[in-house]
């Protein structure tokens, strides 16, 4: 058994275990994009991002990848970590607008804004449907094809493959293929419809507290902001 | 987590032992040589006979930029974009090329004679702006320099100079306009 602190509180796993795992084994919530249970973690999408070591020498890494550490500090939701993601849910905003699963992300974790050149992909190149067709179909019909601003997911010289089988599970597992829902009025890239929480915390404490619930900062009396724990007006 | 790394591992091993101790690439580089490109039909086979998942292939194909997957000219030439030859005026030179042979970086003439490539740095940044013409370095290189150049090797290689597909004077005609 390895012991660690996890926000604070002293945690023990397994060794092997990720600490994507170990968060979610003491119920911290931490978004994933190309993470899946099921298949090898790559690391791609960055969104699983947590920050480990003393506050001062503190630095980000992919929860999803990295091994449990004795002695390991984690913090899942400090202002960097939380910075960092709502950054990269803003960039996966201004390429594929159009995924249900980021949009999703993007009220849940408040962004509300793309300040980037807006276009209109439809991959993220996490690498879920690549990793599902070989490791759990058996089957290895697409890959990653290129290189760098060029790379791109297609079969052998972008022909049907025969190794593809249709089975359907890279449409099944790729959060871009789910298409947005389509609110009443849908003007630009960012839809946030679903948005209602924020948390209040970050301005009074260097962490987020929403992880836990019921939320401290909100019970140890702190005025609630407005749009805390109530749905924003006029969405 | 664990169960998948093993099964990685294993996987890894039995893709090792079916490449007969040959890295891909190297074989890539073998029939790159002897077709001067990757033609599909042989990577297909290539796949069967060392037991290599077909879009692996296309995938290490894809990645480096020095396997092509269209047939190449006889003549391979090179310009340097790289820093240092920039600096010194390559995109004149690469120009020259361009205009003389009448294809862009990337493209291929016609005839199947030449192709062009760009390329960042080749290493010889004090010979600067470099052009490499079928592996011979060519240092120092100006756009006046381009048309010379082409004539001694279309002459050095050219075998039917009396024909009508011959155009090695052709391009000493462009050469001399220039100049
Ligand atoms: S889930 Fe960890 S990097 Fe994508
Ligand atoms: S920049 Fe051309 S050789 Fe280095």
């Amino acid at each position: 058994m390895l012991e660690m602190t996890l926000n604070g509180l002293e945690i023990q796993v397994e060794p092997g275990t990720t600490l994507l795992e170990a968060a979610n084994f003491y119920g911290i919530e931490i978004p994933t994009l190309c993470y899946d249970a099921g298949l090898s973690p790559i690391g791609a999408c960055r969104l699983c991002l947590v920050e480990i070591g003393s506050p001062d020498r503190s630095r980000l890494v992919s929860a999803c990848t990295f091994p449990a550490q004795k002695g390991l500090e984690i913090r899942t939701h400090s202002k960097r970590v939380i910075n960092a993601r709502k950054l990269l849910i803003e960039m996966y905003l201004a390429t594929c607008p159009s995924s249900k699963t980021i949009q999703d992300l993007a009220s849940k974790h408040h962004v509300t804004r793309v300040r980037f050149k807006q276009k209109h992909d439809d991959c993220i190149l996490c690498g879920l449907c690549v990793r599902i067709c070989e490791e759990q179909m058996q089957a290895k019909a697409i890959e990653f094809i290129g290189r760098g601003h060029e790379l791109r997911i297609s079969t052998f010289f972008d022909k049907k493959s025969e190794d593809c089988r249709h089975c359907g599970a890279c449409m099944y597992i790729c959060p871009v293929c789910q298409a947005r829902c389509q609110g009443p009025q849908e003007k630009d890239a960012v839809c946030n419809a679903c948005l209602n929480l924020e948390p209040p915390c970050l301005e009074e404490f260097e962490d987020a507290m929403c992880y836990m619930d019921p939320c401290v900062a909100c019970e140890q009396g702190h005025e609630p902001r407005k749009g805390c724990s109530q749905r924003k007006e006029g969405s | 987590m664990r169960q998948l790394q093993e099964q990685k591992a294993s996987k890894e091993q039995n893709n090792n032992n079916a490449s007969n101790n040959h890295s891909l690439v190297t074989m890539l580089h073998q029939i790159q040589e002897t077709y001067n490109y990757l033609p599909e039909n042989v990577l297909r086979e290539l796949a069967k006979e060392k037991n290599i998942p077909l879009v692996d292939l296309y995938r290490v194909a894809t990645f480096y930029s020095l396997f092509s997957l269209t047939p190449k000219g006889k003549h391979k030439i090179l310009t340097c974009t790289g820093t240092a030859c920039h600096v010194r005026g390559s995109e004149k030179v690469t120009e020259e090329i361009s205009r003389v042979l009448g294809i862009q970086p990337g493209e291929t003439t016609e005839d199947g004679e030449y192709s062009l490539e760009a390329v960042n740095c080749l290493g010889a940044c004090a010979l600067a702006p470099l052009v490499v013409v079928d592996e011979q370095y060519h240092a120092n290189m100006t756009p006046a320099q381009i048309g010379a150049l082409f004539n001694g090797v279309r002459k050095s290689t050219c075998q039917d100079k009396e024909s009508s597909h011959c155009h090695c004077s052709s391009v000493a005609v462009g050469s001399k306009e220039k100049s």
